[in-house]
């Protein structure tokens, strides 16, 4: 188990060095970040001079080694943008974000199963087939679309939500949290909605699609003819069986919620590191977006390996396989 | 009884100190992007700009009409050597922390926005000295007679001298030191607002300098701006309709009439100071991108003429800016000095003669070129390349189009790598030698740093140097005249269109447009 553990962690730091590396190698085609940095006053002599200092001549695999080598010592330089250290700047707006993802996650999981459950339990149930097809609008509308619908019926018609920003924050040590006040609770309905809306009818089908299987397999039967109650049959016999691709899903589900979070943020205005990286993509702000998605690979990353280790607790058949193999 | 008389004494008192202070009144606006850094000679770049003129004064200004007006400087002329001026300074003039404004604050301000980390230093290449002569009177000394001074200092904050030694910031920030210096978000201004609160690029919040010069001066009926950035087009014109905003800096083009349409808000327009052109390269033997080999159709002025006359700049105007542009024949809008309003005459669009002309310069059958454009720096930038490409198409000259983002095309046409190219251009000084020296000058390390045609021409050179250094304002105004014909004779470049400006508000403010795009809040008025 340990060793498992360990392996994983050193196929990461590969996966992270590799996502460095073509991050390294796209950056080109984003352009040059000296003309947003100098005014249009600045001459040839002087934008070439900050190039130079900015180290932007040198090749791209020695810009990757410069990287890699501040990074290991865990300095990410400076922002382009904003002259304030990469680290700080993301330190600030982590926590916009992980909340953010947070709520849509846990909403999305809850609502999910609930009601997957119940659309499976009552098939032919009038409400049943109204969330089914209302299901439809969360798989099929893109997320962007979902948010400017939101916000042009509770923020400009209604009145009644936000239509940015993450209303009043209160800090805690580093971490600021929006949870705390009105304003930020308020502020965190419409992205959330809008974030986790695909991922909750996504595991919604899921599990009333395995619960339907499950239903109709032998050991179920079985329990009927023991004369388990209705509750007992659903929810600890169906239900657990239900959850092995549940789990697989919503793991991967939650690194998408995150990297997905940039479009959600752009169109809240929801301060975290999504909106953070689509300013410095517009600015070409090469610490920012390097350091982004190094962080962005940890995450998914460091998802998939709880996942790996959720399947050991949830499927007993995997821990008796593992130990029988010896290693 | 004593005790009520003296709550109502308590009360009568404080109701007159009400009186007293200004009103108090919370104003929140938007813009898509936020200004970079609090330090005022960092960055050379509008948003923060507009942010800075809110928390500090220049010597100098462009007021709501454009003209150049007093503010930390109350005069300012040509001593008997004429490369010297002389700035006469407002007395009693405080910093946000108490500390008094003196010559020494300036002459430390325009030194330290000289330093080879200021990106302001571009602005001040003429500048060779700065001395104090007495505590209000600084004097600037030039590396020859230099007419225009005073209008490259419209955006050149003061600072305190003495707050930037304390905190170790006398000189701006050097990317590769890697760490944030004090000033980048604290600022210590003599500004008519003053920082209480700066998360860069979430919220910034400023509250009215009870003690500035100012008051009495200007209405300064805000006491506070609280300002957030919304990228997103569609969300920042619903944060103006829901209300949770009062002004926006750049409604999106298309929300125009919507936002104007709704009820309790406004938009107000006005003419910017930008304007819209193509660029073509004419001084290669070959393009790159065209199927003319061996010959540059673009050199030949019959064909930059074809494509002049081509181009229905009043179809763009109604289609693509739908009526938010003002149809251009020169580079430089109507408040610029040097304008002309005949050779700012649109030309009358005839594809006839456009096709006569190209087949007289030896392209019957057109040639093909592509055009590089952004999408994402001016109004409809994409659109209007689009509408352009359809134009030229009626004439023969197949356009390809390659719609990018500002960090690539500006990146590739100062180093002149392109054909056929839009651009905009602003003129900041309001003098056309700036738009000479930088799109018609040759281009060399010095001048024509953004003219990537190639169009090179000894004599204009001439005349456009001469321009610094002539002080004799009807001579100056001859020679300007002269290398705006030339200029426009040559068809040296498509101009397309001025900007307009837009700015969306609540109906009960009283705020007109100011051409800069700068909004100076302390002229906003609340209509009672």
């Amino acid at each position: 188990m340990i060793a498992f553990i360990i392996r994983r962690l050193l196929q990461s730091v590969l996966v992270m060095l590799a996502v460095a590396l073509v991050a390294f190698g796209l950056f080109r085609f984003i352009g040059d970040p000296i003309n947003n940095m100098v005014g249009q006053e600045a001459t040839m002599i002087e934008r070439e001079q900050l190039r130079e200092q900015l180290g932007l001549n040198d090749p791209i695999f020695i810009q990757y080694f410069r990287f890699v080598g501040n990074a290991a010592r865990g300095e990410f330089g400076i922002s382009y943008r904003m002259a304030r250290p990469v680290a700080d700047i993301i330190a600030e707006r982590l926590p916009a974000t992980l909340e953010l993802a947070i709520i849509s996650g846990t909403a999305a999981l809850v609502f999910g199963i609930g009601l997957g459950v119940y659309t499976a339990l009552r098939r032919d149930g009038w409400l049943s087939h109204f969330i089914m097809s209302s299901s439809l609008i969360g798989v099929s509308l893109p997320t962007f679309l979902i948010g400017i619908l939101l916000i042009y019926l509770f923020s400009v018609y209604l009145q009644i939500l936000p239509a940015f920003g993450r209303g009043e924050v209160v800090q805690l040590g580093w971490w600021s949290t929006g949870l705390l006040t009105s304003s930020g609770l308020k502020s965190l309905i419409m992205p959330a909605i809008t974030l986790g809306l695909y991922q909750l009818t996504l595991i919604m089908r899921l599990v009333r699609a395995e619960m339907l299987e499950v239903l109709r397999t032998d050991y179920i039967k079985f329990a009927r003819a023991r004369g388990l109650s209705n509750r007992a049959i659903h929810f600890s016999h169906a239900l657990k069986n239900t959850l092995l691709p549940v789990i697989t899903i919503a793991g991967l589900q939650i690194g998408s919620i995150v990297a997905f979070a940039i479009i959600t943020e752009t169109v809240f205005q929801w301060p975290g590191v999504g909106l953070l990286f689509i300013t410095a993509i517009q600015f070409v702000d090469i610490p920012i977006m390097s350091a982004y998605l190094v962080l962005i690979s940890l995450i998914f990353v460091v998802i998939n390996l709880v996942v790996d280790l959720l399947y050991f607790a949830v499927d007993p058949r995997l821990r008796v396989k593992r130990s029988g193999k010896g290693h | 009884m004593k005790m009520t008389r003296l709550a109502a004494a308590i009360a009568l008192a404080s109701s007159a100190l009400l009186a007293s202070t200004a009103s108090a009144e919370t104003f929140r606006w938007s813009s898509a992007g936020d200004g970079l850094t609090l330090d005022p000679h960092a960055q050379n770049e509008g948003p923060t700009h507009n942010m800075n003129h809110q928390i500090f004064d220049t010597l100098v200004y462009r007021d709501q009409e454009m003209r150049l007006t007093p503010r930390l400087a109350t005069e300012w002329y040509v001593t008997d050597d004429p490369t010297v001026w002389e700035f006469k300074l407002r007395q009693g003039v405080k910093y946000h922390n108490g500390n008094p404004f003196n010559a020494d604050d300036v002459v430390f301000s325009i030194m330290r926005a000289k330093h080879e980390n200021a990106d302001m230093k571009g602005l001040l290449t003429s500048v060779v000295e700065a001395t104090k002569v007495d505590d209000y009177t600084v004097r600037l000394r030039t590396d020859g007679p230099n007419p225009l001074l005073p209008n490259n200092l419209t955006n050149l904050f003061m600072m305190d001298k003495e707050w930037a030694e304390e905190h170790n910031v006398t000189v701006p920030q050097n990317y590769s030191t890697g760490e944030e210096t004090f000033a980048v978000r604290n600022a210590n201004g003599t500004g008519p607002f003053r920082v209480v609160h700066r998360e860069p690029d979430i919220r910034t919040e400023l509250v009215r300098n009870d003690e500035y010069w100012g008051i009495g001066h200007y209405p300064m009926e805000i006491s506070r701006i609280i300002y957030t950035p919304i990228a997103s087009t569609a969300t920042r014109a619903a944060a103006l309709l829901s209300g949770e905003i009062d002004f926006l800096l750049d409604p999106p083009v298309q929300d125009l009439e919507r936002l104007n349409n709704a009820p309790g808000l406004t938009v107000r327009s006005g003419p910017e100071n930008r304007t819209i052109f193509l660029g073509m390269q004419q001084s290669w033997p070959e393009l790159k991108t065209s199927d003319v080999k061996g010959a540059n159709p673009f050199a030949d002025v019959r064909v930059r003429e074809a494509m002049n006359i081509a181009i229905n700049r009043d179809a763009i105007n109604r289609v693509v800016m739908r009526g938010q542009s003002v149809s251009a024949g020169m580079i430089a809008p109507p408040f610029v000095d040097g304008y002309d309003a005949a050779l700012d005459e649109v030309p009358a669009v005839d594809v006839n003669r456009a096709k006569a002309l190209l087949a007289e310069a030896g392209y019957p059958d057109g040639f093909s070129v592509t055009l590089h454009c952004t999408n994402d720096r001016y109004i409809n930038d994409e659109a209007i390349c689009q509408a352009v490409t359809g134009m030229l198409g009626q004439i023969g000259v197949r356009v390809r189009l390659d719609a990018r983002t500002r960090s690539i095309h500006f990146a590739e046409l100062p180093r002149g790598e392109l054909d056929f190219y839009l651009l905009g251009w602003g003129v900041p000084p309001l003098d056309s030698h700036y738009v000479f020296h930088y799109l018609y000058e040759t281009k060399t390390d010095v001048g024509g740093a953004w003219n990537a045609t190639g169009y090179s021409n000894p004599h204009i050179d001439a005349l456009i140097q001469g321009l610094t250094s002539e002080t004799d304002l009807e001579k100056r105004s001859g020679m300007m005249s002269e290398i705006w014909n030339e200029v426009h004779e040559q068809v040296v470049y498509l101009p397309l269109h001025h900007q307009m400006l837009n700015w969306a508000m609540k109906d009960n403010i009283d705020f007109p447009v100011q051409s800069e795009n700068t909004p100076y809040f302390k002229y906003l008025k609340y209509k009672k």
